[in-house]
């Protein structure tokens, strides 16, 4: 217990430094753009409109989706798509409040600014800007609680965050991981919050609001410029190996075992956990990770574009090439599982109504409800296999691929679309079922480098290859995902095959 | 008490001006002239366009139409701004800032015109003594910590911060009670006198007007009907709105020597 604790807590200095970076760095950037814009508006009416329904229009698009959006934008994934993305969710609070409080402020008072004979600037300065400070700080800390708590979502996205916790402790059904992630976000949005109102409090007991208001712009952009400098990675030594991992327990196990690997060789490793499964592609084509594990077919149906259904052999081949030649990717091989979707549902349901193959499963269909992971119901593999069986059931729902197993253990769904490695299949008793016209395609995993990856690597990565069968991911995800042991106990188990294998 | 012979400290010539593009006047081909250390008030009903003429001086309005000089100078071909800073101004509901102390709200036109800091100390001082708000006592305090009537000396101890010779206030003692009222109208004009000011005062009070002016100004719906000493706006005025304007101070004062008379 205490141990396990004690590993969480190792990450938090990595991850809060790193989630701190990202809401000082949107935030500073952020009153940058929303202050002056604000006033823009208030000194032109026409931009009135316009620029208050563009920020509104930003704060209306789910926070995942802006997040996620921003990795094709800007060809690029970690800290800079999540900043951009923190920073645009930022504004709107800030330059609503800013204008609202502008506009607050007495005619009469401004009427007395000009007579007295202030320049427009003067009046906005002195009179109309010290008036309205208290109304901007709200709209600063609400934006600062915002930016705190969505910038959890920056970790599919590459960004690292106090999202990490969330988001592996969900896959990994680590509970004390989501508990610690959660509890610090609320925390560092607590303290912020408290910081920032005691910087205004103490500012405005001595009537010098926009002093105050410098402070505390001073000190995010001063923290955010801090942090920067201190978390550059340091460019001594050969370059960090940086490892993709998408968003399921096998994905970050083996992630870590490739760090493991290249650790033992005296190389610098480190993990870029929960990404979406276009972004790790893109970002293994344009250099921004090294190295990460995907499955054959997913690269056949999804990024090759291909409806056809060869041989595994043959789709390994052409997938090869075509990584290669397209997109500069070096598939160093099959590690030796296949990971495959694979229909399953209970025993005893199976066994009733006589199910063994999906051909079977075809004529029950209609009564029946499907789960699937996010992205299955999407994909291609399963547009094929619906069609090829003609399978039409009563429902189809996506949900997260962690929370599927227990869900038709329960009965909530009758089928669902697992993954065939899921040590969960054999713990909840589900039975996998046949695919007698092979709809579906081979999903060999397959670990892929960056094309400027040196030799040293290929060397200590090469013993991966073949080395892990189907059996042992197996043990190796069911350590993690039905027994909750640590991903790096797994990892460490499947590095002791590796090495213990001729 | 207007000074015949000697040039005016303000004109207007026949301006009119229009807050729609011309179409609605606010005011109408109004004239006046201001002798220099004259108190001038503007006299009318809500709506009638003296303040709009107060604001003219200044150029917080600017005319569509007609000359307005200021010491011989021309107002249009003068910055608005440095033109501000020479001329005090003090405005209904007293506009002090309330994020500024008292010292502060006085020093405002001085530290715009970049006075030394030592000059702006030395003058805020002087100023509150002058206006009878002694600096120890009051110079650090909030506006929210004065009174009506205190506020209304910090604002007229503002507006002569910069040593202006045309001073424009706009209802200065228009929400003070009688008492406060009477005892900072007696303050001002005694400081009008005192210090030579060419002052321009718009009410709607007749009774103040009567006992302020040199010389009242009487506007109705953007035109001025009419312009005169008290003494013959009050007994030879021929027009009709004036003779009706001037009968209930007549009356009134008629009224309270009757009872003081049925008294005695």
């Amino acid at each position: 217990m205490t141990d396990a604790w004690r590993e969480q807590l190792a990450l938090l200095p990595d991850y809060l430094g790193a989630h701190l970076q990202l809401t000082i760095v949107a935030l500073a950037a952020g009153l940058l753009i929303s202050v002056p814009s604000a006033i823009a508006v208030t000194r032109m009416r026409i931009l009135r409109g316009p620029v208050l329904a563009v920020a509104g229009a930003i704060q209306t698009v789910p926070s995942l989706a802006l997040l996620a959006l921003m990795v094709p934008l800007l060809r690029t994934i970690g800290f800079l798509p999540a900043v951009i993305a923190l920073t645009l969710y930022s504004m709107l609070p800030v330059i609503r409040n800013t204008v609202t409080g502008i506009e607050e402020v007495d005619g009469d008072l401004i009427e007395a600014a000009r007579g007295l004979g202030m320049t427009p600037n003067q009046v906005l300065r002195l009179v109309q800007l010290p008036l309205a400070m208290p109304v901007i700080i709200a709209g600063v800390r609400t934006a600062t609680v915002w930016v705190v708590g969505i910038a959890t979502l920056s970790t599919p996205v590459g960004a690292t965050s106090l999202g990490n916790y969330i988001f592996t402790g969900l896959q990994t059904q680590n509970h004390r991981a989501v508990l610690l992630g959660c509890l610090s976000a609320a925390a560092l949005a607590l303290a912020l919050d408290g910081l920032i109102r005691g910087v205004e409090v103490a500012s405005r007991s001595r009537r010098v609001g926009l002093a105050g208001a410098a402070a505390v712009v001073t000190l995010l952009i001063g923290l955010g410029v801090a942090s920067m400098l201190i978390d550059r990675p340091p460019a001594a030594h050969g370059r960090r190996i940086t490892i993709g991992a998408k968003t399921f327990s096998e994905q970050y196990i083996l992630a870590k075992l490739i760090a493991m690997r290249l650790e033992d060789a005296g190389l610098d490793a480190s993990t870029v956990e929960s990404l979406g499964s276009t972004i790790v592609f893109d970002a293994l084509a344009t250099g921004r990770i090294d190295a990460y594990v995907d499955y054959s077919g997913t690269i056949w149906a999804n990024h090759m574009q291909r409806r056809d259904m060869p041989a595994a052999g043959v789709v390994l081949n052409e997938m090869t090439e075509w990584l290669r030649g397209e997109r500069g990717i070096i598939c160093l091989g099959p590690l030796g599982f296949e990971n495959a979707y694979a229909l399953a549902l209970p025993r005893e349901t199976a066994a009733r109504l006589g199910i063994g193959t999906i051909a079977d499963l075809a004529a029950h269909a209609p009564e029946l409800t499907m789960g699937g992971d996010y992205e299955f119901f999407g994909r291609p593999e399963w547009a094929a296999l619906r069609d090829e069986y003609g399978l039409r059931f009563r429902d189809e729902v996506a949900m997260d691929s962690t929370l599927m197993y227990a869900a038709a253990r329960a009965g909530e769904v009758d089928v669902i679309a697992a993954f065939s490695t899921d040590g969960r299949l054999a713990a909840y008793d589900l039975t996998v079922l046949d695919d007698p016209r092979g709809a579906l395609p081979p999903y060999d995993a397959v670990l892929l480098l960056g094309r400027d990856v040196a030799d040293d690597v290929r060397a200590a990565l090469s013993p991966l290859i073949g080395a892990i069968d189907d059996n042992a991911m197996r043990q190796a995800n069911r350590l993690v995902d039905v027994d909750g042991r640590p991903v790096s106990e797994a990892a460490r188990y499947l590095l002791r095959i590796v090495e213990g294998a001729p | 008490m207007s000074a015949p012979g000697a040039a005016p400290m303000i004109t207007l010539d026949r301006v009119s001006s229009s807050y729609d593009g011309g179409r609605t006047l606010a005011v109408r081909e109004v004239s006046l002239d201001v002798a220099a250390g004259e108190l001038l008030v503007l006299l009318g009903e809500s709506g009638c366009g003296k303040t709009t003429t107060l604001k003219l001086i200044n150029r917080l309005v600017e005319p569509t139409e007609g000359g307005i000089t200021v010491a011989g100078r021309n107002v249009l071909e003068h910055d608005p701004i440095s033109l501000r800073r020479g001329i005090g101004y003090v405005i209904q509901g007293v506009g002090l800032f309330p994020h500024l102390s008292v010292r502060e709200n006085v020093a405002i036109v001085p530290r715009l015109l970049k006075w030394p800091a030592a000059d702006v100390r030395t003058r805020v001082e002087a100023l509150l003594d002058m206006v009878g708000l002694p600096a120890a006592e009051f110079a650090d305090r909030a506006p929210s910590a004065l009174s009506g009537g205190q506020k209304q000396r910090i604002g007229v101890a503002r507006a002569l911060a910069a040593r202006p010779e045309v001073m424009l206030m706009d209802e200065p003692f228009g929400a003070l009670d009688p008492l406060t009222r009477d005892e900072l109208q007696e303050h001002v004009r005694g400081l009008q006198r005192r210090l030579g000011l060419t002052v321009v005062l718009v009410t709607h009070d007749m009774t103040e007007a009567l006992l302020l002016a040199d010389r009242i100004a009487v506007m109705k719906d953007g035109v001025i009907v009419g312009c005169d000493t008290p003494g013959r706006l009050l007994n030879d005025s021929t027009n009709a709105y004036i003779r009706r304007l001037m009968r209930m101070p007549k009356r009134q004062a008629d009224e309270v020597e009757r009872i003081a008379g049925a008294a005695s």
